[in-house]
């Protein structure tokens, strides 16, 4: 449990930043909060030569609202995402998803850019800015550009982050006043990560589901939008056949690994399970 | 007399002695970061050893090569079986009469085994030494199910015992077999089950787990090549007896040995057995002229040292129509992995197992185990509990409450017609043991009081029904658990490790003014000795416990002593304290008597003093007698006020408690919710209430851990696959049920103060409790008998299995 060899860099823009990660090519990483990064390398699973903290990037940090969107620097912490009072008010599901990553210690360093980059099915945020609708800005040594979320990840740990670009920050549109959400995580523990997990966002009409997006977090090699699942509700009060044929959409596109959380058949099983969960409680809150 | 004169009572909480809630003293170090732990200790120039481990659970070892490693920067020495050979340590022996390679000779026997030890300057500098070194494999075919072990087509995993069909324990019936332990009138019981009414048959296993402490295993071994002296600071629960057998397998003399068990993080069994890196580290240092540290971490910790359990339990009740059990029938496959490490008292090869007849009053009991090798790390220590006393307790208590159902009694009610009564103490139980005191119906009924069982029972009906009907996927279960343990290893006519009789010693010296040190065979791992030490010895002689300092585990100043494990401390050295105490006591009343100016025999111990009978105001203070026994003693009396006590019980102590465990499952997700845990133990005196308390939580703790998801598990073809504490369920504050806690209180009768013993009463009694509340949840469902862990999959598979859940 102790890494090799590397060395630490810590530039203070994000230009130099990227020049950093283009002259020392394939071996040099960027280093956020480190919990996921530092394990692996203590694993010595991953054996950067050079780390190149961006913790000294004073732009890359803070949360701030743009018209309808929230604008979130990658370098926020999820404490930081806790404590934001404007991540209460107007996005109330990320609040709650930080909620559930890890424990307090975790979170103080862990952010948002390393728990989205980082590209482990895992991880709670990817599910949720997919379902939330989510860009991702990148800037590397051709300049910058926007991805979506849902056009971000290609395999575990293979994202469309090419070598040498830095994620800077992610814009998020605000959902409607109103709205109902749901994130419905199933874990053995404090501190585990999802046997399978749900989001969920949707507005209702007249008793019916207006519109819904539902995210799915560890259930496959990388997060899912549950599509089919999202247009069954739509228009329907979420009465039971609803809710049997979603949450039958969302198991259908599922293939996790079984692993000591459960069999496959469990974790699609529970899969569902809190699809319909979500679905539920973010009905019963919507206006 | 006048106002300012204290109490009685007073008097007697000046002393914070037995009965107190006194807080511990060792906590304000320890909470202040302030406590000396072995990796606290850095000596001058000290060096750092690691290890290469087997990535195969069996293969031959072809070929090592170092040249690498000792290019890496800062890496010196890289020691293997052959090093060690040339000083006659690559293998050495356990404490269950076995022999264990101290790095892999010719082959691995499991996988994450040590195969090499580099020694560095620093930890960096070892771990890059570790990935130079490169060792070729040629894998075997691996053997991981125990049932397994001794087919006829089974690998033979212990190449040096082919041949060798008798062991430390017997004849051996397989290259894969240890030995064959039987307890018993086979004969008596095989006709109890011919005639029985009633029997029940079911494979009971009790899976592996791991005792992980929070503090790993590790030393730091300093060998003075002038004085010829090893000093060596480890993780020692029983550093006494680590010195006696570094004295016997390295031939140094024993006075030349320093061996210091510094505060230590948890120990749980785990630090009792003796460990490759211990070796190693000794020899780097003898190799070296430096002193070298090793370190665990945290995988190594899982995945090498020593597992606990592992006991696959054939149980068959024999029983009445009327539910009076007749016969007990246990055959255990135990599953010791590569090496019999079992850190047993050492004729017990199944620990004291037989104490499987448990609470109940059984006419008669047979019991066999059988004890196989796998290619799996060696052990098995006692996680928290007397030797295999967890193992048994959870055989019988389950196995009861199948009868019950079988029976369509009520459990509580089978135990309660089938308790040993308090009348038939000391009780001669069918396997052999002798339990000292007991009163379990009180102690039954007043736990079914409490918890309003009848309501409950009532209730659950209820559930049942309303599940019945489609309205709840919630099902409920209630968990009983009556245990009786037995601890206090032991007296010298049963128990002996390496041939050392299992006494333990207090050696008392009190100073002038009144203060003094106790200094104890025993050794703390956080039980909070030196507070409760200091407690017996201020109710003994009448000093308040602030002025005894409680030193251990530091070999030259410490009396020998067994060490700390199997609830052995308050049972054992808890006695020598007040025997040592009493002859302090004994002294300090000559002196009394001669400073008073009458005979000894007119003299009466009164709190903190002696009074002459009938002259109340003729009185002298325990503290004043100490200094009088420094200026002035009876002539003809020698000075000073010291004495030692090495005590060798007459019986073991058997505490007892009565647990129930309300516990609500969703058969959709498996998942659980303890709403209620209730424990009532009777470990006999009770020295500190507080400390007691504090015990059951963690033992109990500990106990929930198992039961639902706390397991060490190996793949199919032997990789482990629970080496973190991320699948290696260790619960934190936010999963861990609310405990209430009860008592009642049944001295043992020929402990001196009457104390049985309690830190692993919760860990023996929590996880039937546990295990009874699941199986008696899904009960209703048509289930028997569903193993453990418990954790949310297996629950939803047992529904499943079960057709409750589609
Ligand atoms: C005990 C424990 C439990 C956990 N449980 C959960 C959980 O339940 N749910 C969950 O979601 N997470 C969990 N995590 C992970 C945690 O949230 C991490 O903090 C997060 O996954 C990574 O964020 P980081 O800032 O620590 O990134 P780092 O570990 O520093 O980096 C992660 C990866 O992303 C890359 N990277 C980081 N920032 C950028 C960037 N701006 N641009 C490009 N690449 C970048 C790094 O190079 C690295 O490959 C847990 C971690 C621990 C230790």
């Amino acid at each position: 449990m102790i890494p090799g060899p590397f060395s630490y860099h810590r530039p203070a823009s994000v230009a130099d930043a990227v020049k950093l990660l283009v002259d020392l090519g394939e071996d040099a990483r960027p280093l956020a909060g480190g919990h996921s990064l530092v394990p692996m390398m203590k694993l010595r699973l991953a054996t950067p030569a050079h780390l190149i903290d961006l913790r000294g990037i004073a732009a890359l940090k803070g949360v701030s609202r743009n018209g309808n969107n929230l604008v979130i620097g990658a370098m926020t912490t999820q404490h930081e995402l806790l404590a934001s009072d404007e991540v209460a008010k107007s996005m109330p599901i990320l609040h709650e998803a930080a909620l559930l990553i890890a424990d307090p210690q975790v979170r103080y360093r862990g952010t948002i850019g390393g728990n989205v980059a980082n590209g482990d099915p895992g991880n709670d945020m990817p599910a949720l800015m997919m379902t939330l609708g989510a860009t991702y800005h990148l800037e590397g040594a051709g300049g910058a550009r926007d991805v979506a979320a849902a056009d971000f990840y290609q395999g575990a740990y293979f994202t469309a982050l090419e070598p040498g670009e830095i994620l800077t920050s992610i814009t998020v549109p605000v959902p409607a006043a109103g709205h109902g959400y749901a994130y419905e995580k199933l874990k053995r523990k404090v501190g585990d990560y999802a046997t399978a997990a749900a989001a969920v966002v949707l507005t209702m009409a007249g008793g019916k589901v207006a519109t819904c997006s539902i995210g799915l977090t560890n259930v496959h090699e990388t997060p899912l939008l549950a599509t089919d699942a999202a247009n069954a509700v739509i228009g329907t009060s979420l009465d039971a056949a609803t809710l049997k044929k979603a949450a039958a959409a969302a198991s259908a596109i599922m293939s996790p690994a079984a692993d000591a959380r459960g069999p496959v058949e469990y974790r699609k099983h529970v899969g569902g399970i809190m699809v319909t969960r979500a679905l539920q409680r973010a009905a019963a809150i919507a206006k | 007399m006048n106002d300012l004169t204290p109490t009685r009572e007073q008097r007697t909480a000046a002393l914070e002695g037995m009965g107190c809630k006194r807080k511990r003293v060792e906590d304000i170090r320890f909470t202040q970061g302030r406590g000396n732990y072995v990796d606290d200790v850095k000596l001058p120039g000290m060096l750092h050893g690691d290890f290469v481990r087997s990535p195969h659970p069996h293969a031959r070892v072809k070929r090592i090569d170092d040249s690498a490693a000792l290019k890496v920067p800062g890496v010196l020495a890289v020691i293997t079986a052959e090093t060690l050979k040339t000083v006659n340590l690559a293998w050495m022996p356990t404490l269950a009469g076995d022999v264990q390679m101290v790095l892999a000779d010719g082959k691995v026997l499991f996988q994450n085994q040590e195969v090499a030890f580099v020694v560095a300057t620093d930890r960096y500098a070892a771990d890059d030494g570790i990935n130079a070194v490169i060792v070729e494999y040629e894998p075997l075919p691996p053997l991981v199910d125990p049932f397994k072990a001794m087919n006829a087509d089974a690998p033979v995993l212990r190449e040096d015992l082919v041949g060798k069909m008798s062991g430390a324990h017997g004849p051996r019936k397989h290259d894969n077999h240890i030995f064959e332990w039987t307890v018993g009138d086979k004969d008596l019981t095989d006709a109890a089950f011919r005639k029985a009414e009633v029997t029940i048959k079911e494979m009971i296993s009790y899976h592996r787990t791991h005792p992980s402490p929070l503090e790993t295993c590790q030393c730091v071994c300093s060998f003075d090549k002038i004085k010829g002296e090893l000093t060596i600071y480890g993780t020692f629960q029983a550093p006494h007896v680590i010195r006696t057998v570094v004295s016997l397998i390295a031939k140094l003399p024993e006075h030349k040995i320093h061996v210091i068990a510094p505060d230590i993080g948890g120990g749980f069994g785990n630090k009792v057995g003796a460990y490759p890196g211990y070796i190693c580290a000794a020899v780097a240092s003898i190799v070296t002229g430096k002193p070298v540290k090793w370190v665990e971490d945290r995988i190594e910790n899982l995945t090498a040292t020593s597992f606990a359990r592992d006991y696959h339990m054939t149980t068959e009740v024999a029983a009445t129509k009327e539910g009076k059990v007749t016969g007990l029938r246990v055959h255990v496959l135990a599953d010791h992995g590569a090496f019999d490490a079992c850190a047993d008292p050492s004729k017990w090869p199944a620990g004291f197992f037989n104490i499987v007849t448990g609470s109940y009053d059984f006419p008669t009991a047979h019991l066999a185990v059988d004890g196989v090798y796998t290619n799996k790390a060696p052990g098995g220590v006692a996680y928290r509990c007397s030797f295999r006393v967890t193992e048994a307790a959870y055989c019988i208590e389950r196995a009861m409450d199948i009868l019950a159902q079988k029976l369509n009694m009520d459990p509580a009610e089978l135990r309660l017609k089938n308790f040993i009564k308090a009348e038939q103490f000391p009780y001669h139980s069918a396997l052999g043991w002798e339990y000292d005191s007991g009163d379990y119906h009180t102690a039954m009924r007043k736990m079914m009081e409490t918890t309003g069982y009848a309501a409950l029972r009532k209730e659950q009906a209820e559930r049942r029904a309303a599940f019945a009907r489609g309205e709840t996927r919630d099902i409920m279960g209630l968990g009983i658990s009556f245990f009786t343990e037995i601890v206090g290893a032991g007296p010298s006519k049963n128990c002996d490790i390496l041939g050392i009789a299992m006494f333990d010693s207090c050696e008392i010296r009190m100073h002038p003014t009144g203060a003094g040190i106790a200094r104890v065979g025993s050794k703390s791992q956080g039980q909070g000795h030196e507070t409760t030490w200091a407690q017996i010895i201020a109710t003994e002689i009448g000093i308040p416990a602030d002025n005894i300092m409680v030193e251990e585990g530091n070999t030259d100043t410490a009396p020998y002593g067994l060490g700390t494990y199997g609830s052995r401390s308050t049972p054992v050295a808890g006695a020598a304290i007040a025997m040592a105490a009493r002859k302090i006591k004994a002294k300090a009343q000559m002196i009394a008597a001669y400073k008073l100016e009458v005979h000894e025999d007119d003299l009466e111990f009164d709190i903190d003093g002696f009074r002459v009978r009938g002259l109340p105001e003729k009185f002298m203070s325990m503290k004043d007698i100490c200094w009088a026994a420094y200026n002035s003693v009876p002539p003809g009396m020698e000075p000073g006020l010291e004495a030692v006590s090495y005590y060798d019980p007459p019986n073991m102590t058997y505490p007892f408690g009565a647990y129930l465990c309300v516990m609500d499952i969703d058969v959709d997700t498996g998942v659980y919710k303890v709403r209620r845990f209730y424990a009532l133990d009777d470990c006999g005196t009770r020295i500190n209430p507080m400390i007691i308390e504090g015990q059951v939580h963690g033992g109990l703790t500990e106990a929930f851990a198992i039961a639902m998801g706390q397991e060490i598990r190996y793949d199919e073809v032997g990789n482990v696959v629970t080496g973190s504490f991320m699948d290696f369920f260790m619960p934190t504050a936010v999963e861990t049920p609310h405990w209430e806690t009860d008592f009642t209180v049944t001295p043992s009768p020929h402990h001196p103060i009457g104390a049985k013993g309690v830190g692993e009463s919760p860990n023996v009694g929590g996880v039937p409790a546990f295990s009874n509340a699941v199986n008696d949840a899904f009960s209703f469902l048509g289930s028997t008998h569903i193993q453990m862990p418990h954790d949310f999959w297996r629950n939803w598979k047992a529904a499943k299995d079960l057709g409750a859940v589609a």
